[in-house]
């Protein structure tokens, strides 16, 4: 499935762009990730086990009360995604009898592997101990750690998330992943590891993970006002980054969310536009709901076609793929597992389709959008199988417009920028249109 | 007795008929009867059948149908099972199931079941998940509790709970139904020139929609009478196909991979019917005792997680040892995340047990066999030539 995160800030387009504005925060984050990736690289000359998991359903305090250096496959994806390495590394892998109809980060990873492991940074990546699949919101992660396993033999274990089905959390849901923790997950993480698991430990980290959490809500909900200060898709995939990842209990994570927050804040009371690689924006023309994960490839080039237009992405479903936290979740201190099992079960493609467009209307309403765009993913039915009826159903209930493109996470063959750029002209155009039946309508 | 071609006739009629009218046959037989449409691979039928309603299994709408309305709703990379499917509800063929249930095979089938919930309100609609934990305590717990409100759900459609007794009634019932599947299976892999795969196919397909018991009967009947047959015996390759377990191939590639010069002595078409792999008690508590046989005794295939990396593939080649294959032929729908995602590491484990294997994709209205054939026979003669050797 897809899944977002941390990112460098996106490498220039072919004509050499003004100086890339970049928030604190940005480069706070930048730092973050290249430490981690280099953790990572010298992990078992440092006598460290290694833990690869994925994002949704991302477990990082438990992950972190073992000492394991932590690796994302998808964030190393999605990062050799933006540098461009992915397009050979997917045809490496497809040549190597994978097919060309799956998803296309699993065989950016397994490209990666066929290549020697070199990481996004240039240093080699090493051999996780343990594949925690967490199997939340994705049929794909089951079957992408079934394959490296069968590679590399590596240790697995399953941490298995029902499916919202019915659109509520049950107890027996909580329950059967509280009981997987209990009974698999913790005592496997202990043999691989041979830490002793330490409750108040886990509450410690837990409790750095509140606060950070309140501190990116405040920053996602910024997007309320007029003019938005940030923007929800393209920016927010920055502000996602540490808390989706590696860092979600840490005391950097907390820094680099208050920092953002203050940051944020004050461009509030400036009554500041979001900041893009080419500066802050001046006008915000429309607002826009995103649903559906990015183009990597040529993000930045994506991106540009929103803010040269002036459209600012106000929300998007998919700056909650790694959890759901602006309609109150929070990890819980005082009931660790179970706040987990919660957390696991509440993240945004393991909710069920009517969910899934509540809550996108309700993102139309709060943050007053003009329109929701969908970019639909060619790798990821997770997100995308169902999403023409998605548009359908929103364009009914909020008598707003809705457009959909195609593209793909890390593929580069199935990103054709005149066409998305017609389509999201056409969309614009539309919006406009339908903003002045109505202003003559209310004249009336 | 009956005889083959009368067997054949009433399955093939079963087959093309998108309009389910031997279901509403059997709804109206009695008054307030009620149905209830699954999807592949896998629903315990049982608690359906406690409740005194037919699990009718709706497998796409094959090359019969064409698709308007429900390609409306899906990207071109999305496989086909799902618009035909939304396409036969849109259109009323499914009017007459009173529910459906979408079950846990992959993101696209689950996402179905939210968007039946959106477009046929006035419907039963569930997701069945079943549990990736595989301890009693664990998963088997979570699993018993998924199918008690099934069991609540469907005894308040039927307006009666469903009693443990019932439910034992209906173990039993599947019970036999497996047997006389099992039964096929076997006499299909001793004699695959007296029964076809082509007709297999059809009978096996018949079960999707005739009451448990009936369908029983009817492959018994069709073991009978084929048996009395005098059909040639071929040179052919004997092969399993694997990975046609959702989305079905239309018949027309069956019998093509047939007329290639290939017995097919094994497959996962129809699943449902062989994913228990043996008997489940019909003593004790009937969750129970279904839960566990999902746990520890029930089919591998892709949607399926193995526990252990040694685990990957073990029935594929206990099949082919167990039938006396001789290669596997990979036919997977396209687009088909479960299927291809698996098939590498499938490949994998064959290769290092020196089984021969081929692979291709399809959709259920693929139309163009020739390719297959030759891909199909291509591979029945290299199998042939290295035996030779």
């Amino acid at each position: 499935m897809s899944t977002p995160v941390q990112m460098t800030p996106p490498q220039a387009s072919k004509k050499p762009a003004p100086h890339a504005q970049k928030e604190d925060a940005m480069l706070l984050q930048k730092e973050m990730i290249n430490r981690n990736y280099h953790e990572l690289a010298t992990a078992h000359e440092n006598g460290r086990k290694v833990a690869a998991t994925f994002v949704p359903g991302n477990l990082n305090e438990l992950v972190m009360c073992f000492d394991f250096a932590r690796s994302l496959p998808e964030t190393n994806a999605l990062q050799n995604g933006m540098r461009k390495k992915s397009g050979k590394m997917i045809m490496d892998a497809e040549r190597d009898g994978h097919s060309e109809d799956v998803c296309t980060y699993v065989k950016a990873d397994l490209g990666m592997m066929l290549g020697g492991e070199i990481g996004p940074t240039g240093e080699k990546l090493p051999t996780p101990d343990l594949l925690l699949l967490s199997y939340t919101g994705c049929f794909t992660f089951m079957k992408w750690f079934e394959l490296i396993r069968q590679k590399y033999n590596c240790e697995t274990v399953m941490l298995h998330t029902p499916y919202q089905g019915d659109g509520k959390i049950t107890q027996s849901m909580r329950d059967y992943v509280v009981k997987q923790l209990k009974q698999t997950v913790i005592p496997t993480m202990e043999r691989v590891s041979g830490v002793k698991f330490d409750i108040d430990r886990l509450r410690q980290y837990m409790k750095e993970s509140a606060k950070a959490e309140d501190d990116l809500v405040r920053v996602l909900q910024s997007a309320k006002n007029r003019p938005s200060p940030i923007d929800g898709y393209f920016g927010a995939v920055y502000y996602i980054g540490p808390i989706f990842t590696a860092f979600r209990g840490t005391p950097e994570a907390t820094q680099y969310y208050d920092v953002l927050r203050r940051e944020i804040d004050q461009r509030v009371r400036e009554k500041k536009g979001p900041i893009t690689p080419e500066g802050e924006m001046a006008e915000e023309k429309y607002r826009l709901v995103v649903e559906g994960p990015p183009n990597w490839t040529s993000f930045r080039e994506f991106w540009k076609m929103f803010y040269d237009e002036g459209a600012v992405v106000v929300t998007s479903t998919y700056a909650k793929v790694g959890g759901v936290y602006d309609f109150g979740f929070r990890h819980d201190p005082d009931h660790p597992l179970e706040s987990l099992a919660d957390y696991c079960l509440g993240c945004y493609t393991n909710m069920n389709f009517p969910q899934r467009i509540d809550m996108i209307c309700r993102y139309m309403d709060e943050y007053e959008a003009d329109g929701l765009l969908i970019n639909s993913i060619k790798s990821c039915n997770s997100f995308s199988a169902g999403q023409l009826l998605m548009l359908r159903e929103v364009e009914k209930r909020t008598g707003k417009p809705a457009a959909f493109i195609e593209s793909d996470l890390v593929d580069p063959r199935y990103f054709s920028a005149a066409n998305i750029k017609n389509r999201l002209e056409s969309y614009f155009q539309m919006i406009k249109q339908k903003r002045s039946v109505a202003g003559v309508t209310a004249g009336h | 007795m009956t005889t083959v071609q009368q067997i054949m006739e009433r399955c093939q009629a079963l087959f093309e008929d998108l309009h389910f009218n031997a279901v509403k046959q059997w709804k109206a037989a009695e008054p307030g009867r009620k149905a209830i449409g699954y999807m592949p691979v896998y629903v315990p039928r049982e608690i359906v059948h406690a409740a005194g309603m037919l699990p009718v299994g709706i497998f796409g709408g094959g090359d019969q149908l064409e698709v308007i309305q429900g390609d409306a709703y899906y990207q071109s990379y999305i496989c086909r099972i799902p618009r035909s499917t939304l396409e036969m509800g849109l259109t009323g063929r499914l009017d007459c199931l009173d529910g459906m249930l979408f079950p846990s095979l992959c993101d696209v089938i689950r996402n179905l079941s939210g968007m039946w919930q959106i477009l046929f309100k006035d419907k039963y609609v569930r997701y069945i998940d079943v549990p990736q934990n595989y301890l009693d305590s664990v998963g088997g717990e979570f699993y018993i509790q998924e199918m008690q409100v099934l069991r609540e759900d469907l005894g308040r459609l039927a307006g009666k709970p469903i009693s443990d007794d019932a439910l034992r009634a209906s173990i039993a019932v599947y019970n036999d139904n497996r047997r006389a599947v099992q039964e096929l299976y076997a006499y299909r892999a001793r004699k695959p020139w007296q029964a076809p795969t082509s007709e297999v196919y059809l009978v096996i397909r018949a079960g999707m929609i005739l009451p448990p018991q009936e369908h029983t009967q009817l492959v018994r009947d069709y073991i009978a009478a084929v048996d009395l047959e005098n059909r040639p015996k071929r040179d052919n390759a004997r092969v399993v196909l694997t990975g046609s377990f959702c989305e079905q191939p239309p018949l027309g590639l069956i019998k093509s991979i047939e007329m290639s010069g290939c017995y097919v002595v094994d497959d996962d078409f129809g699943l449902i019917h062989r994913w228990l792999l043996d008997e489940v008690p019909v003593t004790g508590d009937p969750l129970e005792e279904l839960s566990k046989a999902f746990l520890h005794r029930s089919n591998q295939q892709a949607s399926k997680y193995d526990e252990k990396k040694e685990d990957k593939g073990k029935l594929l080649v206990h099949s082919v040892k167990f039938y006396g294959a001789e290669g596997v032929i990979f036919a997977a729908p396209s687009f088909c995340d479960p299927a291809l995602l698996e098939r590498p590491m499938l490949q994998d484990v064959l290769s290092k047990q020196k089984i021969p294997y081929t692979a291709f994709k399809y959709a259920e209205n693929t139309g163009q066999m020739a390719p297959i054939r030759e891909q199909a026979g291509t591979f029945a003669d290299s199998i042939k030539l290295w035996s030779a050797a």
